[in-house]
């Protein structure tokens, strides 16, 4: 009984959101509800134990790949966002050839080489890519009215409704993906490599199949993001940005789903509106940098040990325990 | 042509100059302490903006502010060695954080202090050394070529000769067996995050007056020097010192006949074959330093 209330509940809650705030409020309120998907994509990538540093580029080709099939081909735009994202997951593929070679450390610093060549392609080649400006003009989502609502993409409001319900079913497949045999099997890559290999696992297949599942919601990401803003160029998905996303999980903490959502929706609260509100313009980065170090030096496993404290029976299994199952 | 190789080629032995000062550091921190410092790019930064505020505004001699500016630097590491990675010395992802959070915050540290927009350095010295009608050497520098053999001969004697470079190669081979000979790891760690910090701040500090100085110029930096310690191989000086020239002389002629973009696809390119084919790197080994 008490489950669906508090469904509805949040439901409801989402939905007027958007009504309490001023317009560039509601702005950021639709990069926060694509960050959080960007974030989660991002987990289910470090749960095989990899940490990229190429996964905002990766977004990034989605972006492109939407803008580009909608505005040269003609490609409606919701189709074309699920084309992104496709093309997201085609292209990790062919990327897990030469980066699952490394581990580890070597792995972080072989995404990040890999992503920046793919920035600087976009910089370099102005056919199609559009050279360090980029795409602009890319075409909007097309307007509709569901009878009770009529959607006006130039809205914030309407976009944070599409992007919303976009990201909901995005978030609840990989919640399954999570939950499902393969899922337990990703901690299974990361936490007993040798056990799952002995058992007949192909590391490398997991390994390959999380990074192209991570990377295909990227990209839907990514295509969102770029619908909305209408742009898309090299520096928007530069290296300052995949800082962020990796602040957010590491300060949220993966070991859980929600995580790092909460490290996303709190520092970008934090970020956007009270620094911003306060008028610590200039001192953002600074006051940013701080919590990152302060939050490392005392809350190693994330905002989510907190939660876990507070909620304990609700704590997620230990994943070895995930592992072994 | 032949002119303009040779023109390219002292273009390329100054740019391996400052990458060597600034790639060695990063591969000691990275030997001794086991972090990657992705500060280091922002320990440049610093040394070229204590330029600013003691050559360009204090007019201080360039000789007495650069010395001033390493020594800054240097500091800043025994800042962070304290701060940051001591205490996050078990947590594997953690002195990679530390440091991005301290990037960000020397970042905007200089974007309050001096401003977003790029500095104006009065030139040292507008001296040339002629070889030939076209083919020259600017003074400026020859300045850094000189000090970037000096220092890091310097630190190779101290390293091979000197009672605490033994104990500090000793800590990055084995610290525990290290510890058990008697060698404190922390003060060792000290050193090395001391040194390593002063070489990127000098680099910084005697290309200032050269380069376009702005609060985000360490970006180009740390990428430059991770392409080069993966090349030279992950904890190995002497492989740091060859890739830094390797990279200096591609990335120089590429820029030179091709263009700038071209280059740093090339450059990242390169640490990508060395990564797929050898991870090691040219010249890695089981040790770190």
């Amino acid at each position: 009984m008490l489950k669906p209330l508090i469904f509805v509940l949040a439901a409801v809650a989402l939905i007027a959101l958007p009504h309490g705030l001023s317009f560039s409020q509601q702005e950021i309120l639709v990069f926060l509800v694509i960050n959080i998907l960007l974030v989660t994509s991002y987990r289910l990538l470090t749960l095989t134990g990899e940490w990229s540093l190429g996964h905002v580029v990766i977004m990034g080709v989605g972006a492109y790949a939407s803008a580009l099939v909608s505005k040269e081909l003609g490609v409606n735009v919701p189709v074309s966002i699920l084309l992104g994202g496709i093309t997201s997951a085609l292209l990790a593929v062919l990327l897990s050839f030469p980066l699952f070679r490394m581990k580890g450390f070597y792995f972080l610093i072989g995404s990040f080489a890999a992503g920046e060549i793919i920035r600087l392609i976009w910089k370099r080649f102005r056919e199609p890519f559009g050279g360090v400006r980029g795409i602009s003009g890319i075409d909007p989502m097309p307007d509709f009215s569901l009878g009770f609502y009529s959607f006006d993409f130039f809205e914030p409001v309407s976009y944070y409704y599409f992007a919303g319900f976009v990201v909901m079913i995005c978030l609840w497949v990989l919640w399954r993906i999570e939950k499902s045999p393969v899922g337990l099997t990703f901690h299974a890559v990361h936490w007993q490599d040798k056990l799952a290999q002995a058992s007949g696992v192909n590391l490398r297949a997991y390994r390959t199949l999380a990074f192209a599942i991570a990377s295909g919601f990227a990209g839907i990401a990514g295509a969102l993001q770029g619908h909305y803003v209408g742009t898309v160029n090299p520096n928007s998905f530069d290296i300052e940005v995949m800082v962020f996303v990796l602040t957010w999980a590491i300060v949220g903490g993966t070991a859980t789903f929600y995580g790092p959502i909460l490290g996303c929706v709190l520092l970008t609260i934090l970020n956007e509106i009270v620094l911003r509100e306060l008028g610590f313009e200039q001192a953002r980065p600074l006051i940013y940098g701080a919590i990152m170090i302060l939050s490392i030096l005392f809350l190693p496993n994330g905002l989510e040990s907190i939660v876990q404290k507070v909620l304990p029976r609700k704590a997620a299994p230990s994943p070895e325990r995930k592992a072994a199952a | 042509m032949m002119e303009l190789l040779a023109q390219t080629g002292l273009n390329a032995v100054y740019a391996a100059s400052y990458i060597s000062l600034v790639a060695v550091g990063l591969v000691l921190i990275f030997g001794v302490m086991g972090v990657v410092n992705f500060a280091h790019g922002e320990l440049f930064m610093a040394g070229a903006y204590a330029i600013v505020a003691l050559y360009a505004d204090m007019h201080l001699p360039f000789f007495i502010a650069v010395p001033i500016g390493m020594l800054f630097v240097g500091l800043l590491g025994l800042v962070m060695e304290w701060g940051l990675f001591r205490p996050l010395k078990d947590n594997p992802l953690g002195g990679l954080v530390a440091s991005i959070g301290f990037l960000m915050i020397l970042q905007s540290l200089a974007v309050m202090g001096f401003g977003v927009r790029m500095e104006h350095i009065p030139p040292v010295t507008q001296e040339v050394v002629r070889f030939t009608d076209k083919v020259g050497l600017p003074v400026a520098r020859l300045y850094v070529i000189v000090a970037a053999v000096v220092l890091l001969g310097a630190l190779w004697y101290f390293l091979k000769r000197t009672r605490f470079g033994w104990a500090l190669r000793a800590s990055a081979q084995d610290p525990e067996a290290a510890a058990l000979q008697g060698i404190s790891i922390t003060q060792t760690a000290r050193i090395a995050m001391f040194i390593g910090a002063a070489l990127a701040g000098v680099a910084g500090a005697l290309t200032a007056p050269l380069v376009s100085v702005n609060p985000h110029m360490g970006h180009s930096v740390i990428v430059t020097a991770f392409i080069v310690i993966i090349v030279g191989g992950v904890g190995s000086l002497e492989g740091a010192i060859v890739a830094s020239v390797v990279y200096a002389f591609v990335h120089t002629f590429v820029t030179t006949f091709w263009d700038g973009v071209l280059a740093d696809i090339v450059g990242l390119m390169l640490m990508l074959v060395v990564l797929i084919v050898k991870p090691t790197g040219l010249f890695g080994s089981a040790d770190r330093a």
